[in-house]
């Protein structure tokens, strides 16, 4: 030590006492009468200077106390005063997009122990006001206007939700590089406005729908194939943030199916990578069933060829109908009630042959037919004209019913087409109450009610020579929510059983903050919803209360 | 105690010379050495008063009830069963029936009565109401299999069982039962849990309770609507 003794006991210590009064005399004044960002300019120079100074006159040695002094005194004594500066303080150069002020902020407070938290935490506050106002927007251009418009809002708000997480991203690179207390501050800020339920849909139905917006033919976003990708890139970003992921998973298949089958998919290479995006995302478990529902069109394709070919060679089978069928993979689709719809006749030969063909190729698997999603073109042998109506089966076998019969009944269609009222009211109401009316109701009420009968429109005429009749489809939503949660219930439960069975014993917090953990990366439960699967283990003698201590649990082998 | 009574031959073998207890009743330890054989015939005739078909049923139950003057509902009846270790409710077999009478050290109706008062006293003690409460769900399982009792049937019993002790729990948490519609059954958890909760957890203003704790489900709810409702 010896040769350092003098210089720091009888100069450096007085040196810095001194550097630290007049400093602290400054800061008093400048915190007063300048504005964060001027007083900030001001700190930086006196920092700038101190090091000079010790370059040229003093031992190295008092660098870093020199500089510690003097941060004391400017930036850690009156740290709260200058970030929350009405005007001018941290709140207010996030407001103004004050860059390179919040560049400085940052580099002056980085070298500071926590000093970097305070501002960490206005921008997280900062970010979570602005991303709560765009909903707030959202929802009340959802309750005001309601309908189509408000359903327009919704994809709005994704779009600008997009540009304000570009926004601060930049921000988190550029002014805070890249550290980690700003990553997190962004993730958390999203986290709590990207949740908030719009219009009675939540976040995971915003987004599935915004995706299938941009994936579908005639969606509203007409953009190219580059700015296609990237904002496909972006909004699995933002899914990120979303944390009932297994509802979007479900919301996004259910869609994907009525793009796939429905032929409404516009790009195949946009629906493939975006899969690959997810899947990179979430892991593979997340996007398997989708995977096969895409390849289960193509072989579909495969097989429709190999069924032509099998027709042209067995011409007396042939059902005198062009007929083409999609075969699905029961476990990648989502699940669809098959109906026991009466098929018209002529339907029945085209089951018929299609099973004779399947059989030659497959005699392991069994074929359930889902009418409620076939189409069909019928030739409607109008008075004026003929037109082709472009229907769903369903709507088909309706139609045919009136080619034996002039005037039917609710209750004679119900009957003979074996459907259930929900199906039948929404069938007639899209034949004679909409936009085409091919039925005449009596009576010409706008609604469909059990006592009405239904004629052919013989007089029905439209300019076009083949029209699309369309049918409005259910609202899944409810039965989606619902099949998510039963799906909880089971990840809950094996969740629960996985640990206990690696811990054989454990407490109550631990086991629900580890069943949390595991669970996170798709859903976050409700902490009363994994009480109550304990509950139902302890009754299934899967888990046991221990006796002495009831907070602990047991795993029964 | 007369030491002369250790010298009379007892023929009952599995009678353990622990007669010297604390408790001992002048009269009663002698029984222990009456012929075992005579005594035991004497629990088999009174068992017979209301047996049926080799077994006290709820008919037999109802008479004894009246014999003893005890409505049939009454918790001492429970206690009983609970001392005899019977299994089926409403019930008594001949073995539980003796078994349960010799450790009373009971012959007949009058004695029975007694004990029956005393019993009271033994239950009520901590170590004997916390087996006795778990019984009371258990012996309320009647199908094989069965392992929760519906609600109508879990209020009357916390209102026997409970009540006495922990009156306005009880009321309340009946109250809830009936109002709720989470839960229409109760399995022997969600029992054990609610003696727990009586035990442990401060009342009316349940300061200490903590539901980030292992408390069933549906004692968090009750609290929650404890909270909203009774403030």
């Amino acid at each position: 030590m010896g040769q350092m003794d003098s210089y720091e006991k009888d100069f450096e210590e007085h040196m810095l006492q001194d550097t630290g009064a007049y400093y602290s005399r400054k800061a008093s004044n400048w915190i007063l009468e300048d504005s964060c960002p001027e007083y900030m300019i001001k700190a930086e120079e006196c920092l700038k200077k101190e090091r000079d100074r010790v370059s040229h006159y003093l031992h190295s040695s008092s660098e870093p106390k020199l500089v510690e002094k003097v941060q004391h005194e400017l930036l850690v004594v009156y740290a709260t005063e200058l970030l929350e500066k009405e005007q001018s303080g941290c709140r207010a150069l996030l407001r103004e997009d004050k860059v390179e002020d919040l560049s400085r902020m940052y580099r002056l407070y980085h070298k500071i122990p926590k000093g970097l938290e305070p501002v960490a935490n206005v921008f997280k506050q900062h970010i979570t006001a602005e991303g709560t106002v765009l909903v707030q927007q959202a929802e009340d251009a959802a309750t005001n206007q309601g309908g189509s418009s408000g359903a327009v809002q919704e994809q709005v708000l994704i779009r600008k939700i997009i540009e304000l997480h570009d926004k601060y991203m930049e921000y988190v690179t550029n002014c805070f590089i890249n550290h980690t207390l700003f990553h997190k501050a962004l993730k958390e800020a999203f986290e709590i406005f990207c949740n908030k339920a719009v219009g009675g849909s939540s976040s995971s139905e915003l987004l599935a729908t915004f995706c299938d917006n941009i994936l579908k033919k005639g969606g509203n976003e007409k953009l190219s194939d580059e700015a296609i990708e990237e904002t496909l890139e972006k909004v699995v970003k933002l899914l990120a943030y979303i944390s009932d992921k297994d509802l979007f998973a479900e919301f996004y298949r259910k869609k994907l199916a009525r793009r796939l089958l429905f032929d409404r998919s516009a790009n195949d290479d946009h629906e493939r990578s975006i899969l690959t995006k997810l899947k990179q995302q979430c892991g593979g478990q997340f996007t398997s069933k989708m995977e096969g529902m895409v390849t289960d069109l193509t072989l579909a394709r495969e097989n429709q060829t190999s069924f032509e070919e099998y027709l042209s060679n067995n011409q007396n089978a042939h059902p005198g109908i062009d007929l083409s069928v999609t075969v699905l993979t029961t476990g990648f689709w989502p699940s669809y009630k098959s109906s026991d719809l009466n098929l018209p006749s002529e339907m029945v030969k085209c089951v018929e042959v299609f099973k004779g063909f399947y059989e030659t190729k497959t005699k392991h698997r069994k074929l359930t037919w889902i009418y409620s999603l076939g189409q069909c073109n019928i030739n409607g042998k109008f008075e004026q004209k003929n037109i082709e109506l472009i229907v769903s089966t369903y709507q088909a076998a309706t139609l045919l019913l009136f080619n034996t019969s002039d005037r039917l009944s609710y209750s004679e269609i119900m009957t003979q087409l074996n459907l259930t009222h929900d199906d039948l009211v929404r069938l007639l109401h899209s034949l004679s109450c909409a936009k085409y009316k091919i039925l005449l109701k009596e009576p010409n009420t706008k609604t469909i009610s059990q006592s009405d009968h239904f004629e052919f429109n013989s007089k029905f005429t439209d300019r076009m020579r083949r029209i699309k009749i369309p049918l409005p489809p259910v609202d899944e939503r409810k039965k989606i929510v619902e099949d998510v949660d039963k799906d909880r219930r089971y990840a809950i439960d094996a969740a629960l059983v996985r640990i206990m069975k690696s811990r054989k014993v454990l407490g109550h917090q631990q086991l629900v903050s580890e069943c949390v953990e595991q669970l996170s990366r798709m859903f976050k439960p409700d902490i009363k919803a994994i009480k109550k699967r304990m509950e139902d283990l302890i009754t299934r003698d899967y888990l046991e209360r221990d006796k002495e201590n009831p907070n602990m649990f047991r795993y029964l082998a | 105690m007369p030491r002369a009574s250790s010298k009379r031959k007892s023929s009952a073998p599995q009678n353990p010379p622990a007669v010297k207890s604390s408790n001992a009743r002048s009269g009663t330890s002698t029984h222990l050495f009456y012929s075992g054989k005579a005594k035991a015939k004497e629990i088999e005739n009174f068992f017979d008063k209301y047996a049926n078909g080799g077994i006290i049923d709820p008919d037999g139950i109802v008479t004894l009830c009246k014999d003893l003057e005890l409505e049939y509902t009454d918790v001492r009846i429970l206690m009983l069963a609970w001392k005899l270790k019977a299994v089926k409710l409403g019930y008594f077999t001949q073995d539980e029936w003796e078994t349960g009478l010799k450790t009373l050290q009971v012959n007949n109706l009058s004695k029975l009565k007694k004990a029956i008062s005393e019993l009271e006293k033994e239950v009520r003690t901590p170590p004997n109401f916390a087996d006795f409460y778990s019984f009371a769900f258990r012996y309320h399982l009647t199908e094989e299999k069965q392992k929760n009792i519906d609600i109508e049937t879990i209020c009357e019993l916390l209102n026997l069982v409970l009540g006495p002790q922990f009156r306005r729990q009880v009321d309340l948490l009946i109250d809830y039962l009936k109002v709720q519609s989470n839960y229409k059954v109760i399995n022997l958890d969600q029992w054990l849990g609610i003696f727990r909760f009586c035990n442990e957890i401060s009342f009316p203003d349940l300061e200490n309770y903590d539901e980030t704790q292992a408390w069933p489900l549906i004692l968090d709810n009750f609290v929650d609507w404890l909270r909203e409702n009774h403030r």
